[in-house]
């Protein structure tokens, strides 16, 4: 074993706090992580490559920086460089992340956005919305009513994955997420009331299911596009 | 016509392609674009079974032959309809152009229907180039891809004025279907590119004209199915979510089912195999053989019947397109689904 390879492990543990915005699943367990190597002096070099070189690049850019901004984190880290490779728009994400410029220095003059706040924020809403319904469903299925399922509290929840990153994505876009706060809750905040809840389960569920089906379909394709073996929740294929 | 079980279905396959992806029709520089492009959707063609793949050569340019085979003969397709896709800043002669299917379509013209294209960025050029087209091709319909390059730009909207004035022009040629397809870039790059509020709008504003939204608007079928569930005039194109979904992610496919046939329902929904992406066959016959889970998972969405498939398969995009279906494959007592289930459930009693 060589003096970087708990520095390299580090490193990917870094990379697994980077989430792909439309999927929010962690880089890692996707396998967009090609390969991540570090210097004898610190330097850090990290490829990512994405499910097929067509993928949108707001999407795109917003991990590639993400990644570097985990990884420079790191106290024994010295230069990041992040290559985002075989994407049609490759050269120009990995120049403008090399100068640690946002969107704007990759696409100069194509955007009004600079860091992507507005796609960040309506992919966590988004996010959160899928969550919380795993929860609601869960809690169905163990036979809790409707009026217990939307009494739960956020420490009610604590234990679950789901809900841990619930809180991460609550705390994120501003939603109260104390301990008393209510574990369910509406894009804009509000609890969902208790006689609402079938029908915010049906869109909750639509929204979850089209994540779901996203992410797996990256899977497939990178499974058959890429040769890459990578942890798949859900299904395999046949 | 295809036949089951007993019972006989039409089938419309309402998104083909005969393209010309080789290297000869590649733009010079522009070559990494057109070879990716292709390569992408090759990896596509893998999510269907092993036996149905094809080497990349061939996916690249396939011959009129594989295509009668594969669609006709093989695929049980009574009618096709060519969604023709531009793409001419990285195809030299584009990508399949209405051009290209019409030499197709000309050769089977009970069977093939072209539709065209246009893009509002080619202003008064392209409104002439449509009406030409809409002589030439008797076009029904249209293909719209707003995520292509065009001269420095990365895409447009439906909700642009100048679309407006090409839907406008569609409606006085008597193109009535508007097929539109969602990609990965449009300005400002920083908005989600993928989202169909442009379709829902012009829906709206344009309820004498239809709007499929191709590969129910993946990957944000969620925002699809809330559009299509409060506009008439917006159906489903189901390409990609059988060939990508039905063999190598089953779960996921009869959830995407349920949550359509919920949301958008079961007349609004048309059966595509995105051909040379898949092959027609093993998703006619897959979709035919294929029976919702009867599980809790799956226990609220609405029922699949032997009338559900019927329509899907082919006498919903008949409608859209004014094609004639024999009287035996048609569904009776207008439209109401055959008792032939409830006749089973006695059988087997």
């Amino acid at each position: 074993m060589t003096a970087t390879a708990p520095m390299a492990a580090s490193v990917m543990d870094a990379l697994a706090e980077v989430y792909d915005p439309e999927l929010d699943e962690p880089i890692t367990r996707l396998g967009f992580v090609t390969s991540c190597e570090v210097g004898p002096t610190g330097d850090v070099a990290v490829v990512l490559r994405l499910p097929t070189p067509q993928c949108a690049p707001n999407f795109a850019f917003l991990m590639a920086a993400d990644a570097r901004r985990v990884v420079r984190r790191l106290p024994e880290v010295r230069e990041v460089t992040i290559t985002l490779e075989d994407h049609y728009t490759g050269e120009e994400i990995n120049a403008a992340i090399g100068r640690g410029e946002g969107f704007a220095g990759a696409f100069p003059g194509e955007t009004a956005d600079d860091d992507l706040r507005a796609l960040r924020e309506l992919f966590k809403r988004k996010a959160l919305v899928a969550r919380q319904s795993r929860l609601c469903e869960a809690l169905l299925a163990a036979g809790a009513t409707p009026e217990e399922v939307t009494a739960c509290r956020v420490g009610d929840l604590r234990d679950r994955p789901d809900a841990r990153r619930c809180l991460k994505l609550r705390a994120e876009l501003g939603i109260q997420c104390e301990e008393d706060s209510p574990a369910f809750v509406l894009p804009s905040g509000e609890p969902v009331a208790a006689e609402d809840l079938r029908r915010w389960l049906r869109t909750a569920r639509l929204v979850r299911m089209s994540l779901e089906v996203n992410g797996g379909i990256c899977r497939s394709l990178l499974r058959v596009h890429r040769g890459v073996e990578i942890d798949d929740p859900e299904e395999v294929l046949t | 016509m295809y036949e089951r079980n007993g019972e006989q279905y039409f089938v419309v396959d309402s998104h083909l392609h005969f393209w010309d992806a080789s290297p000869q029709n590649w733009v010079k520089g522009q070559e990494q674009y057109a070879k990716g492009w292709i390569e992408c959707f090759h990896a596509y063609m893998g999510l269907g079974p092993p036996e149905t793949h094809w080497p990349l050569e061939k996916f690249m340019k396939y011959s009129e032959e594989d295509f009668v085979k594969d669609v006709f003969e093989d695929g049980h397709v009574d009618v096709g309809i060519f969604q023709s896709t531009y793409l001419k800043s990285w195809y030299t002669g584009g990508f399949n152009t209405a051009e290209r299917n019409a030499t197709m379509a000309e050769k089977y013209p009970d069977k093939l229907i072209v539709n065209g294209r246009f893009d509002p960025r080619d202003g008064e050029a392209g409104l002439k180039q449509l009406e030409e087209d809409a002589k030439r091709y008797n076009l029904k319909g249209v293909k719209v891809y707003t995520a292509e390059w065009h001269n420095g730009s990365r895409g447009w909207k439906l909700t642009d004025p100048e679309a407006q004035v090409f839907l406008d022009k569609c409606k006085e040629l008597g193109i009535k279907n508007i097929h539109a397809h969602k990609g990965p870039t449009i300005w400002p790059l920083d908005k989600d590119a993928f989202d169909v509020k442009d379709i829902d709008v012009a829906a709206t504003m344009n309820p004498e004209l239809n709007f499929i939204v191709e590969h129910v608007g993946l990957p944000r079928i969620e925002d699809f199915c809330f559009m299509a569930t409060q506009e008439p005039n917006v159906y489903a194109g189901l390409a990609v979510v059988i060939g990508g979904l039905m063999h190598a992610r089953p779960r996921f496919f009869n959830k995407v089912m349920g949550e359509l046939l919920f949301w958008v329902g079961e007349d609004k929904m048309l059966f595509a195999s995105d051909y040379g992406i898949w092959e027609p066959k093993w998703q006619v016959e897959g979709f035919i053989d294929w029976a919702m889970p009867a599980t809790e998972e799956y226990a609220d969405y609405p029922a699949v019947t032997t009338a559900t498939k019927k329509k899907i398969m082919g006498l919903n995009a008949a409608k859209l397109y004014d094609i004639e279906v024999p009287v035996e494959l048609q569904l009776r007592d207008g439209g109401t689904p055959a008792a032939k289930e409830d006749a089973q459930l006695v059988e087997s009693a």
